[in-house]
Parts: structure tokens; sequence; C-alpha cells
């Protein structure tokens, strides 16, 4: 696909329900811009996303898919986010080695309290995912107009 | 195919600015299943809420996306709403096209292109919908209160009042918390001590409360309604029921080195002791770390002179388990250190001192029986300077970003009770703005100016330098004046900033409940539910959630009272019914699952398993759904896809995925 200026990446969020997604609120509520590429999906917690999802979103043609969670420690489910930071190191790594940049997939923890840090690392993920232009691989050629 | 009814509500101008309501309502109905579709001002509404319900009857739906505000918000609403007209609360699904997208998006176009897809993905999500139904769990009808300073021992009376049981668990070896360590407090200048011990004694004799102080909460299992709390009992090595608090042994206690904390190390204490005379329960607990018996094996001074035989070297730490209904946290605060401010010579200088040491130096029981004087020499100060905003509303990582609330009253009260008592010494208070903002506060502090004559420069201090004759130097600026100004002061007293009590960020990782930046607590929602933690069953009370003062702790104490209560008069709490679930003909049995699951809720049972036709026994994962929570680790753990959680299932989920990479 050919990368034109006005070019947006589709961009998947999965933010947990209890931290993330709250902060995300937050970030609205406090009217903290970031990109319209960023489309939220709530999962009760981090450790609700399985590898899969990420792998469909790629295949089905997202250009980057991050995960958000609460903090190391302050999981509202003790210890779900260790799962989930396990899990996509995982993930994060073999998608690396299929080709699927490091900087198209990323783990973040936001609070409930950080909507200013939940903004930032959307307008630096966006930014990242811009500069690696589409994403090609994975991507289910029978999916792309 | 389910029929779906979009609702898309312009919140007044907050969506329908940025967002085209009407596109999105063009579009929704060329979504598959979207028999209705319509937008209005505002959805939330009663007029909004009964376009629905004519909707859902005259279009029988069996499904309903609501593109509105955050479902934190509105999301029980508009479930409410479809249970009232005979649909399943759990057939609702909404699109935050608000705090998601209409807040934080300039372009029309480009948010309501994503209103679009968030649209989509919800209308995506409510055809996979299955209608659900709430649970039920018994609430235990007793609270926990974590910190018995004023905040917790208010919260803890009015619970205690409403006849529900209350137990205050308090670290230090008194309740009574900071409040018990001011000598006055404003604007009334009434004594501390005098309102404040009639409550701790209240506290200690109402039936309903069970004080342990010198005790920590070590463990925190289970949810609202249902906590098990692990409480650890501190060694005290003084025997409870038979100590009578006559206090002979902190007499005799030869070990008189540790720094008396309750004076904030201002002078020393036996090791033996009870931080204050009115300390509820009257009785001392052993320092294990200066105690002389206990370090070496010989003394036992206390055991020879204790009539009624109370001391008991041999005591050992002691863990209590109870199960309790709600928590409240009521950690209260502390001073920040001030390692980082060395320009205020402050650790350098003795009579550089903190308002907190100051309140203590006033106070009769202080470390100089109320006498005002210099802690270096004894000496009367004759000139006082105070330093405000120190480490409270600072730009850098020194301090903190926030103003600590209560210093402008407090040094207006200082300066005004030493202008009072000592006539003749000179008070000089260099502040950044002076924030009087409270019942009759402006008045007191005009009244410290006016009628007591003490003098406010607005300007910060840049540096107090200790001079060879025991003065301090006071480099300062006049920023009204436009001059620099030198001050030779006998006593520097700094408006130190103040922090969440250090042990809170610990306690909130064992209740799950969230913390912000600063540590403080977060509430559930910052002006609609002040008193709550978004963790269900945990309630906040008094600073560990923001500066305040007495008299807004004590509101919000009795606030985060009536919430408790309001919990324990429920004989059954509803569930959240979205909780996981094996599918018995993939579950092969192999028990990972239940190794992540954190509340134990997964177990095995041995079924009859009808698989096409083939019908044999097979060793099954069975979910207790009052326990499950529904987080869906174990979802993600299942090799053979067996375990799905309801309402975050892998079909809706995958399903939410496709309609925004579509």
């Amino acid at each position: 696909m050919p990368v034109t200026e006005n070019w947006k990446p589709t961009i998947v969020a999965f933010c947990c329900n209890w931290c993330s997604y709250a902060g995300a609120d937050l970030a609205g509520s406090s009217r903290l811009a970031y990109p319209a590429d960023v489309k939220i999906i709530k999962v009760p917690c981090s450790c609700r996303v399985n590898p899969m999802f990420i792998l469909r979103a790629f295949e089905k043609g997202a250009d980057g898919v991050i995960l958000c969670g609460c903090h190391p420690g302050d999981c509202h489910y003790s210890t779900g986010n260790y799962y989930a930071r396990r899990r996509m190191t995982l993930l994060f790594s073999m998608l690396d080695y299929l080709g699927v940049e490091d900087g198209r997939t990323r783990v973040e923890w936001v609070s409930a309290a950080e909507g200013v840090k939940f903004s930032e690392t959307m307008n630096s993920f966006v930014e990242k995912v811009r500069g690696l232009g589409p994403n090609v691989r994975l991507g289910d050629l029978r999916c792309r107009n | 195919m389910r029929r779906i009814g979009v609702f898309v509500c312009h919140c007044g101008s907050n969506i329908a600015a940025t967002v085209d309501v009407k596109k999105v309502v063009e579009m929704a109905l060329l979504e598959q299943g979207v028999v209705h579709a319509e937008d209005y001002p505002y959805m939330c509404s009663e007029a909004g809420q009964s376009h629905i319900a004519e909707a859902i009857r005259e279009k029988q739906l069996d499904g309903i996306v609501v593109c509105s505000c955050s479902p934190r918000m509105h999301e029980a609403t508009f479930r409410k709403c479809a249970e009232k007209n005979g649909l399943n609360p759990y057939l609702v699904e909404i699109a935050n096209i608000r705090e998601h997208c209409s807040w934080i998006h300039k372009d029309m176009q480009e948010a309501t292109e994503k209103a679009v897809i968030l649209m989509r993905a919800a209308v995506a999500k409510v055809h996979l919908n299955a209608p659900l139904k709430a649970g039920e769990s018994a609430v235990t009808k007793r609270a926990l209160v974590i910190g018995g300073g004023i905040a917790g021992i208010q919260t803890a009376l009015d619970i205690a009042d409403a006849g529900y049981h209350v137990d205050i668990v308090e670290k230090e070896p008194s309740i009574g918390g900071r409040m018990s360590q001011l000598d006055k407090t404003f604007p009334t200048l009434d004594c501390s001590a005098c309102i404040l011990t009639p409550k701790m004694v209240e506290a200690a004799s109402h039936e309903n409360i069970t004080i342990h102080t010198w005790s920590e909460v070590e463990k925190v299992s289970g949810f609202v309604g249902n906590f098990t709390v692990d409480i650890r009992k501190k060694a005290r090595y003084v025997n409870m029921d038979k100590c009578t608090g006559c206090g002979i042994c902190q007499e005799k206690c030869p070990s008189k080195k540790p720094l008396n904390e309750f004076n904030r190390g201002l002078n020393n204490r036996s090791a033996i002791y009870t931080p204050f005379a009115q300390a509820i329960p009257n009785v001392p607990v052993i320092d294990a770390a200066a105690c002389i018996k206990l370090k070496t094996g010989k003394c036992g001074i206390c055991e020879k002179f204790c009539q009624a035989g109370a001391i008991d070297y041999a005591q050992t730490d002691e863990i209590i388990t109870q199960q309790y209904g709600a928590i409240v946290v009521a950690t209260g605060f502390d001073t920040i250190k001030l390692d980082k401010y060395g320009e205020y010579a402050y650790g350098e200088s003795k009579d550089v001192i903190t308002s907190l040491e100051l309140e203590r130096i006033m106070n009769a029981a202080g470390p100089t029986k109320g006498h005002l004087e210099r802690l270096s020499d004894g000496k009367a100060p004759k000139e006082i300077v105070f330093i405000q905003c120190v480490g409270s509303r600072c730009s850098d990582d020194r301090g903190k970003p926030y103003c600590s609330k209560i210093c402008c009253m407090y040094t207006a009260k200082h300066a005004m009770l030493i202008r009072d008592k000592y006539p003749d010494t000179n008070v000089t208070v260099f502040y950044i703005d002076v924030r009087t903002p409270g019942k009759n506060f402006d008045e007191f502090y005009r009244r410290a100016v006016e009628d007591y004559g003490v003098n406010y420069v607005k300007g910060q201090v840049g540096k107090v330098a200790p001079q060879s004759d025991g003065s301090l130097l006071v480099h300062g600026v006049d920023l009204l004046e436009n001059k620099q100004i030198l001050k030779k002061a006998d006593m520097v007293v700094l408006a130190t900033a103040i922090e969440p009590n250090s042990d809170v960020r610990k306690i909130a990782t064992m209740l799950t409940a969230s913390i912000d930046t600063n540590n403080f607590l977060t509430e559930a929602h910052p002006k609609l539910r002040p008193v709550e933690s978004p963790t269900a069953g945990v309630f906040l009370s008094g600073v560990c959630q923001g500066p305040k003062d007495i008299p807004e702790t004590v509101a919000q104490a009795g606030a985060a009272a009536v919430k408790v209560i309001g919990l324990l008069a429920k004989d059954k709490l509803k569930t959240n019914p979205c909780t996981a679930k094996a599918d018995e003909l993939r579950c092969n049995g192999c028990s990972q699952c239940a190794g992540v699951c954190p509340y134990g809720a997964i177990s095995y049972e041995t079924r009859q398993v009808n698989d096409h036709g083939i019908r044999e026994d097979r060793r099954i994962a069975v979910v207790n759904s009052a326990l499950c929570q529904g987080c869906g680790a174990c979802t993600v753990t299942c090799p053979s896809g067996a375990m799905d959680l309801q309402g975050f299932s892998n079909r809706q989920i995958i399903a939410e995925v496709d309609a925004i990479c579509r």
C-alpha cells in the first residue's frame, strides 16, 4: 500500500476497565488531545487480552496495537497485569521475528489518575506507528481495499 | 439476528459540537441488524430514556447501543432503562463517543469517523451479547477502619452509632493521629486535645468499636461485602488486661535515648512509653529496638516495678483474621522530608523548625512545656520568620505540585498566638499567596494582620544562613516593593508540605485501590463520589484522599461512614454476572485455569458429557460464580479455548477488533 501524506494508521488500544480505561476518560474530561486513529476496546483486565486478539487485529489491518493496564502491583485483580506482561513479552518478540516491528506493539501502565500519561502515550505511540508506515506483515490481503 | 437500536446522544453540545450525530445515525442504519437509530440532545434524561423505551416496544429491540459518554457515567442508567422495559440489562452496550472522542478531537470529520467506528464496534459486540443475570452475595455486617486519627475515629463513631460493629486498626501505640499533636486549631483557637480526647474516649468505650493499636493490616482478600483481613497485632510486651496505666515503668526505665516521635524528635522518651498523657489505650509499649532487657537480656526494671505484673517480655506478634463488609482508609498524612531543601538550613540549625515542631513547642505537654524558646540555647526568640509553601506548589521534583491547603491558616494561627502571648516578639511571614477560603478563615487572617500586627511579606525566601552569633540571616524578596530583604531572625518556621502517610501505597496495593501520582488515594468520581474508592467496598476518609483541614476531614469521615452504613444495611449484594464459564465439551481438565485464578474460584468435577453422541465421564473445570470476579486470566491461559468470560467473550472482543480494523 502506498504511503501518502494523508495516510492514517489504524490503532487498537486495549484498556483495562479499572485503571487505563478510566485514565482515558480522564484524558477526555481534561481535553488532552491524541490522534483519532486510536480506538479503545474495554476489557476487564489486561490479562483478558488473548494474544490471539492482537494477531487478529494485525490480520485485519491494524497498524499498531497497544495494551494498557494498571501499574504492576496495582492490578484490581492483584496479579492480572503480571500475566499480561509475560504474555505480551513473548508475543511481541515473536511478532518482531515475523517482521511486525517492535514499534507497532506496546504495553503501557496507565492509572486512573494518569490522564496526562494516557494522552502522551497515545501521541508517542501513534507517531511511532506513523513513522513505520502501514503494516504489511500478517495482514490478510483479502481484507485490504 | 438481533434487532438492534442505536441511540446517539448530543450531550448538549459536548458531543454534537464535534461529532456529526446525524451522520452517526445514518451510518448506524447501514449496519447489519440495526432496525432503529435516532439522536437526542440528552439521552440520559427522562425524555431520552422514554425514546429508548418506546423503540424497545415498537421495534421489538433485543439489543441496544447508546453512543454517549463513558460507560462509567451512564452505563448503569441505560441498563436500568432497558430492564424496566423488559430487556435484559446486559443487552446494552455503550459506545464512548464523548471522553474517547468528541472531547479530545477538534476536527469534525475525524471525530465523526471515529464515532462511527466506535458505534460499529459496539453494534458488533451487542450482536453477541447474551442475557445475563446478576447473582447475590451476603454482606458481612462489620467494618474496618484503617487509621485511628480524627478521620478514622469519626468514621468509626458514626458507623458504630448506626448499630454496626467497627474495628479500628492504628499502627501507633495510641489512637489520636496528627490532631493529638496539635496545640490549638484554627480559626477558633480552641485546644486540639480538648476537642479530640472526648472523641477518643467515646470510641474506646463504644460497645460497637474494637480498637487495635500498635497493629497493622497485613493481608486483605475477598471483595465488597466479604473482605477477609489479617491484622498483625505487634508485640507490645505489656499485657493490656493487667496494665493499670500507672506510668511507673516509664519513670523507672533506664533507657532514655530514643527520640520522642510524638514530639517530632525534639526530645527523648523511655524505651517503654505511651506517646502522650491522654493516650488511648493508656497502656505503654516497649520499643524493642531500645529496650535493654530485650536487647541484652539484662535489666528487667520495669517488670520489677510493675505492681500489676503486666510486663511480658515473651509476648510475640499476633495475627487476627476477621471478616468485613466494608473497609475505610483513613491513613492520614505526614510532613515531607526536607533533605532537598538545604537552603533553609533545616537540620543545620536547631532554630529552623517545621510548623508541626512549633506546634509541639507551643504545647504545654511538649518538649519545652509550652514555652516558646530556641532549641539551640533556650532563649526566647524576639524575631521569628515564617516561610510559606516549603515544598508545596512546587514546579520541580523537590517538592509537591499541589497546595497543602492548611499552611496559610495554621501559620496565621501560630503568628497570632505568638503575638498574643509574647507581644514583644516580631513575626514576619513570607508568602506566595495567602489562601483563606473557608468559613471565618479570611476574617481570621485579617485579624492576624490588623489586630496582631503580623508582618506579611509577599515573596519567597532564597536562603537562610546561620550566623556565628547564633542568629539566622534570612535572604528574602519583597515582590510588592520589588526589593531584596535581609532579615535577622532568632527562629525560622517552615510551613512544610504535607504528603500521604508513607504506608498508604502498601495499603492501597493490598486493597487494589488506585492511587494518584502524589500517592493520594483516587476517588471513584472526583466530584460525585468523593469518599468512595473505585474499588467497591473501599471508602476514603480524611487526608489520604487529598489535603484537608479538620472540619473537612470530619465532614468527609461522616460521609464515608454513611456510605459504609448504606452498604452494611443491605442483606445481599448483586454480584457481577460477567464471570468465567467453561465449555464442557472443550475442557480437558488440565487445571491450568485454577493455577492463575486469584480468587480460587475454579474447581474440578467429574461430569458425564455427551460429546457428539458419545457419553463419557470427564474432568471439567467449574467456576464458582460467587467467587469469580471476572478478570479473565483463566480465559487466556486455557489451552483448549474452553474457558470464556461472559460479557467479554472471545467472540465479542474479536467482533470489536474486526469492526475497528474494517
